[in-house]
């Protein structure tokens, strides 16, 4: 039991040791805290389902590389952000800015709510109005 | 009768929509630059270290602008027809050799023959971010205003480039 779980402890303290990236790049605790929620906001385009945080592509190390400059240069997070949608879209961020473009994307899943909402009223308006079956009541 | 027809018109409207999705490649993204002003760079030469290249070299000018480097099977694949295109001397090209080390890139163009007027040298990818490069192979037209006119995703051939490139090329003025 006793060596099971030392096992088990060390295959975690693995994972880790595995992640990509997991140097610290700032000493700044708040740096470093601003540091890893812009790579895990930021999709890496050459694997498109993970976060430059979470890839070890080139692509990603550039994107984390150029990252960091910015920070240690002062830029804010919005500056920073900018600079990204301005060379690969919109769809590099993972939660894209409301504009005009992007809009559909914020509004579609209300408007889809709605639509339920509203056939999901039509059909209990319906059933309310039914009248109740009162020839099985009736002939019994 | 709608009541059996409304879900089916709204299982096929669903199936159209798959179909388009399945058809459009979720790696081709719209270039943030089309239509808008390319980025301006200076980079070492790729053939002299020394010597400084850019953008400032086909200012004015219609040109295509290609990331390739060694590494990429793509830019293999495309290498053939820039050559085929720089021999039919219509549009100047320019390389950005991205991500690449000099001694390969320089070997390939030795076997493979050299298509671009120069290719500048982006070891560190930074103009290639400032290009939101993404995946080599890509080709940029850029227009005699400094416009990019149109972004190429992947290994470039003829078909695409009677298709994409020449329109825009003859509605620019120039003969491609």
């Amino acid at each position: 039991m006793k060596a099971a779980l030392t096992f088990l402890a060390i295959l975690f303290s693995m994972s880790v040791a595995l992640a990509i990236d997991s140097d610290r790049a700032f000493d700044d605790p708040e740096l470093q805290a601003r540091y890893e929620t812009i790579i895990s906001e930021v999709r890496c385009l050459q694997c498109q389902n993970q976060s430059i945080k979470d890839s070890n592509v080139s692509l990603a190390a550039d994107l984390r590389r150029e990252i960091r400059r910015m920070l240690a240069e002062g830029k804010s997070d919005a500056e920073i952000y900018d600079f990204l949608v301005a060379r690969y879209g919109e769809f590099a961020l993972y939660r894209p800015r409301m504009a005009g473009k992007t809009l559909v994307l914020w509004l579609a899943p209300l408007m889809l709510l709605a639509a339920g909402a509203l056939v999901a009223m039509r059909v209990v308006r319906r059933r309310m109005t039914l009248p109740i079956d009162n020839d099985t009541i009736g002939h019994e | 009768m709608s009541r059996y027809l409304a879900p089916l018109l709204a299982f096929a409207a669903l199936i159209l929509v798959f179909v388009i999705g399945l058809k459009l490649d979720p790696r081709a993204l719209p270039s943030p630059y089309l239509l808008k002003p390319a980025p301006e760079f200076e980079l070492p030469s790729l053939h002299e270290p020394e010597r400084r290249v850019g953008s400032a070299d086909y200012r004015g000018r219609i040109a295509l602008v290609n990331v390739w480097a060694t590494w990429c099977v793509g830019c293999r694949q495309e290498h053939e027809f820039l050559m085929q295109l720089a021999a039919r001397n219509s549009i100047d090209i320019y390389g950005i050799n991205w991500r690449d080390n000099r001694p390969d890139a320089l070997r390939w163009l030795q076997h493979l023959g050299d298509p671009y007027v120069f290719s500048a040298f982006d070891e560190d990818a930074r103009v290639g971010i400032d290009w939101g490069v993404y995946g080599a192979p890509e080709t940029f037209l850029v227009g005699v205003d400094g416009i990019v006119l149109h972004k190429h995703l992947g290994p470039l051939d003829e078909s695409a480039w009677q298709r994409d490139f020449v329109p825009l090329i003859s509605a620019s003025g120039s003969t491609p």
